[in-house]
Order: structure tokens, then sequence, then C-alpha cells
């Protein structure tokens, strides 16, 4: 079979023309609700997209997706809180100040749930299917209950008052860096180990692949970016409880990734951006919706069962 | 004395959990996934017996029986209905959409139940419907609810096994799960077999609702979330697809959060049941008594 070219053909300009929508939404959409409602989207692209990376490309079956964003969520919270007053002043700052200080603390939630992927991707070593399905999904329970316990950083009431500084634009950017990052890192040489995985672990390693290297790789940078959506959610709600990250959420999640077609990153996004507005547009049938979401949810997946935006034929 | 008392109080727990997973447990041998629908089956059960126990006499016996039997018949309807729309037209694709029809099952239950004009997202409380008798003996509280509970599990985990290793079904059901493409051609009849299990499975998880409610005394639609985790880790710790795993998975989870729940590291409960679930599949990756399947190329 001749290699498949799947990825959009000059990434680098897409990214640019990404970035450059990022920062002039930033400046149209004034409207609040339309705020609320476009940096749910992003963040949600930027957790679907991340967990495809697992769940979609490797092959590998995580239900823990919330637990890394919690850390995401909780390290950089606690960054721009304990250091925002010394670093920025009683006045509150300049707003490249409280950008740099907010990259900062995205940086630092990504990173810390990049180590906690990394301590998740370790029983990937000797787990597969299900039993790997239930470790992820016990790490995520076991971070929401340490966290639940940790009392300067809430305990159960969670954290509050952390500064509004995510914005569309902030969003928008990360998720095309996601974007950006996931859609490089499969086309590339290396990248192609990722779906050899997935196809045939056995086979994969007979052609000499690491596939142990391959799927920790993947846990820690879907982790990473798991992290960085946390971290924008945390600064979005402006209040964060471990409640909020059980794994439910992470159900959503890998609801999006499946409904979106596993290993297909744009069916992926548009899945997202679908499960984020579907709520919001059956809102005038206010307690019916979430009824007839959970239908939907049924019907759509028996009605395409290999992924509402998968169009072309599975390569077998 | 204490230690006998929290040993009891384990006991009637994982036996709660024990009938749960078991459903789970054997929906995974013949179908190869998680049915998270489970959960919301095993609330249904405990709204069924709290709704029959209204309009009948409590505190008798008769009345007790009703409503587990009322309360595993609709379950076990239930679970072949949910079976017959949202899985088997799935039947052939990947198991991950099934999942997906299994999540959309249960937040369409759970969204349901919360709905006002239906059940409301109020917690109600659960009659006693079964005689309730303190005794002490030597210092040990022993209720009859807890004894109720044990007995009930007991009794019907010793006739799920009669089923599946004394009858023809059963034999069927351990032949699909052993091989489906071999169990055809032998002439086994894939629908009925899974359509079986689904009712036995379902059953099982009505009875422990209604169990489990008589233990708490409410009822709410998303009681059987937690529960439910729970008797899913159960099922993987046993070894998920093996019936006598589920059961010792069960008492195994209801005595680890009995004994934290009461030592100092209460709130810690949950997460040193997951990591000593982690402990142990890093050590024998299918659970304590699953099969090992030998890899081939």
């Amino acid at each position: 079979m001749t290699p498949r070219r799947s990825g959009p053909p000059w990434p680098h300009l897409l990214l640019g023309g990404a970035l450059l929508a990022a920062f002039l939404l930033t400046r149209w959409v004034t409207d609040p609700y339309a705020n609320d409602v476009l940096t749910t989207i992003g963040i949600n692209v930027i957790l679907a997209v991340s967990l495809n990376l697992v769940n979609g490309y490797t092959g590998q079956f995580s239900l823990g997706h919330a637990g890394f964003m919690s850390v995401g969520a909780y390290l950089s919270a606690t960054i721009t809180l304990l250091l925002g007053p010394s670093i920025l002043g009683e006045d509150g700052g300049a707003p490249w100040a409280q950008n740099a200080l907010f990259c900062g603390g995205l940086l630092v939630g990504g990173l810390s749930a990049a180590a906690a992927g990394l301590l998740v991707g370790i029983p990937s070593l000797r787990l597969r299917g299900d039993y790997l399905a239930i470790v992820t999904l016990g790490f995520g329970e076991i971070i929401r209950v340490i966290f639940q316990n940790i009392e300067p950083l809430g305990g159960a009431l969670g954290l509050n008052g952390i500064p509004n500084y995510t914005t569309v634009g902030w969003t928008f950017a990360i998720a095309a860096l996601t974007v950006f990052v996931v859609v490089c890192l499969i086309n590339s040489t290396y990248g192609r180990g990722f779906i050899a995985t997935h196809d045939d672990e056995i086979a994969a390693e007979a052609m000499g692949l690491n596939t142990t290297r391959y799927k920790v790789v993947a846990f820690v940078v879907s982790a990473f970016f798991a992290g960085l959506a946390g971290g924008l959610y945390g600064h979005f709600k402006m209040s964060i409880t471990a409640a909020g990250f059980d794994f439910t959420r992470s159900i959503e999640i890998v609801v999006m990734v499946i409904l979106g077609g596993m290993g297909n990153t744009l069916g992926v996004i548009l899945a997202a951006i679908l499960l984020t507005l579907l709520p919001e547009v059956l809102r005038p049938i206010a307690e019916f919706r979430m009824i007839l979401y959970a239908l939907l949810l049924i019907v759509l997946m028996l009605l395409r069962p290999q992924g509402l935006f998968n169009f072309r034929r599975r390569p077998r | 004395m204490e230690f006998a008392q929290q040993l009891l109080n384990a006991l009637s727990l994982g036996a709660i959990y024990a009938l749960i997973a078991l459903g789970f447990t054997m929906v995974y041998g013949v179908l190869r996934f998680i049915n998270f629908a489970h959960s919301d089956v095993f609330m249904i059960g405990a709204v069924v017996g709290s709704l029959l126990g209204n309009y009948l006499p409590l505190g008798t016996w008769w009345s007790g029986l009703a409503c587990l039997l009322a309360a595993m018949a609709v379950c076990a309807l239930l679970g072949v209905i949910i079976e017959r729309v949202a899985y088997r037209p799935l039947r052939a694709a990947p198991r991950l959409n099934v999942l997906i029809t299994a999540i959309g099952v249960s937040l369409f239950i759970e969204y349901l139940f919360q709905n006002e004009h239906v059940f409301g997202a109020a917690p109600r409380p659960f009659p006693p419907v079964f005689p309730s008798v303190l005794w002490q003996w030597h210092g040990l509280s022993i209720s009859s609810n807890q004894l109720i509970v044990i007995g009930v599990a007991l009794l019907l985990v010793v006739a799920l096994e009669l089923i599946v290793y004394r009858t023809r079904i059963g034999t069927a059901m351990r032949a699909v799960s052993l091989n489906p493409r071999a169990a055809q051609l032998v002439g086994i009849n894939p629908d009925v077999v899974v359509t079986f299990t689904f009712a036995l499975g379902s059953a099982l998880a009505g009875a422990g609702g209604v169990l489990y409610a008589l233990n708490y005394q409410s009822v709410e639609p998303l009681m059987g979330v937690m529960p439910g985790l729970k008797a899913f880790v159960a099922a993987v710790l046993g070894g998920i697809g093996s019936i006598p795993g589920a059961a010792l998975g069960g008492l195994l989870i209801g005595g680890i959060e009995t004994f934290i729940g009461g030592s100092q590291f209460s709130t810690y409960k949950d997460a040193i049941a997951f990591a000593l679930l982690i402990l142990i599949l890093l050590f024998r990756p299918t659970g304590l008594l699953g099969r090992r399947i030998p890899e081939k190329v």
C-alpha cells in the first residue's frame, strides 16, 4: 500500500493563520455569552485532540484525562495565586506582566501534568485494553481524592478567587498549537510509530519499534496539553473543585474522540465543537435538554458507528 | 469486638458490590465490553423497590420479598430492552462504539430520572419493607438488614453458579464467552445467550439496588454511580469475565472501604481502593482469578 498523506498541506501556514485569527477574535468577541461558549469550545478542542493522540492514534484506552486536567488546573492556579501578589504588586500589574505570569502558570501546570502522565504511562508497559482503561480511571480518581485532601489547596471546597486571565485568544492560540503539534507529530517519521503501535503491536515490535516508549511518549504529550487545558479552565471559571474533574468529565472527552472518529484529528475537532454547542442549542427546552443530548448521543452512534466525521474508509 | 463488627459491615457492603460486579463480569464475558448503564439499572431496581414498597404493608417478610422480586423482574426486562435497542445494532462495530451507546444510555436514564416529572433529583426515603430488628450479641450489634443483605446475596450467587454450571443455557453462555464463533458453529444462538445474560445480570443489579437502598434508606437518581464504579473495580480486581472473581473482588473492595473508612485515613478510602487495584494489576495483569490469554501472532 502506498503511504497515505493525511495531514494538511502547509501545517505551519495554517498554524500562523489560526494564531492570527485567535488574536483577532480577542478583539472582536465582546459579548460575554459568546466569549463563554467560544472559550469552552477551545478548551474542549484541546482536551479532545490531545486525548486522541492516546486513544485514537496509539490505540490505548485512557479514561483519566480529567485527572491530568486537574493537575494542570491546580498547579497553574497555585502559581498565579501564590506568585501573583508579589510579582504584580497591589494594583494588579500591567497587562503584559499578567499575561507573562499566566503563561508561566500554564507552563508549570502543563509540565506537572506531563509528569503525572509519565507516572500513568509506566503501568501501560504491562497492561492492555480494559485493564489499562481501569488503571487510568483509577489514577484519575486517586488524583481527585488527593487534591480533595490537601488543605492548602482548599480541600473539598476547592480553590477560589483565581484571577480571570483566560481569553478567547489564549484558548484558541493554545488549541491551534495543540492541533499543530499533534498533526505534525503524527505525520513525522517518528510519529508513524504511534500508528504502528495502534495497528499491530507485535508486528511493530518485530520491525524494531519500541512500542512501550511510544505509549509513554503519547501519554506524556497528551497529559501536557490536558494540563494546559486545565490551566485555561481554572483561569476561566475562576474557581475549581476536585470533584469537577471526576470520571464523568473524562468520559465526556472520550465521547468527543470516539464520536469524531478515532485517529481523525479534524473529525475530533468538529465533534468537540458539536458536543459543546449541542447543550447550548438545546437550552430553550431547558428541562429536557440533557435527556435529548443523551438520546442524540445514542442515535448518532447507531447511525454512524465509524465516527460522525469519518468520511474516509478505514485503511485496513 | 470492633474488628468483628467491622467485618460484618464489610461483608454486607461487599455482598452488594459483588452482586453488581457479577452483572459487569457476565456481560463482559459474552460481549467483551463494559456496560456503563449497569449502575443505572441498579438505581432503577432501588426505585422500583421504593415505589412498590409504598403500597405494601411495611416490615413483613412477604412485602420485602415482593419488592425484591419486582425489582429483579423490572430490571431484567430493562436490561434486555437496553441490549436490544442500544447494543445489538452495533454487534459488528468496534467495541468502543458500544461503549459510547452504553454511556449514552447511562446518561439518558440518569437525566430522565432527575427530571421533576419522572422522579426528581432530590433523594427520597426508602420504605423499611423488611422487618427490622437490632440484636446485641457480646457487644456486637447485628441488624436484620445486614443479615438479609448477606443472605440474599449468598443465595443469588449460589443460584447463579448453578445456572451457569448446571443448565444448558449456562453451558451455552460459557461456550460463547470462551469462543463466540465456535459456539455458533455448534448451533448456539448468540442472540439468545446475550439476551439471557443481560436479563440475569440486570436482575442481580436490581436485587443489589433494593438491598443497598434498604441499608442506606434513601433513593436518588445518581445513587448508582459510585457503587457502580466500585463494583466495576471489583470485577476488574477479581479478573473481569470470571464469576468467582467478581464475588471475591466485591468482598475485597467492600472490606477495604469499610476498614479504611473506620480508620484515620477515611477521606482517602476511594484512593486506597484504586491504588490497591493498580498494584494488584501490576503484578497480575488479568486480575486475581482472570484467565491469562496467551498472545498469538
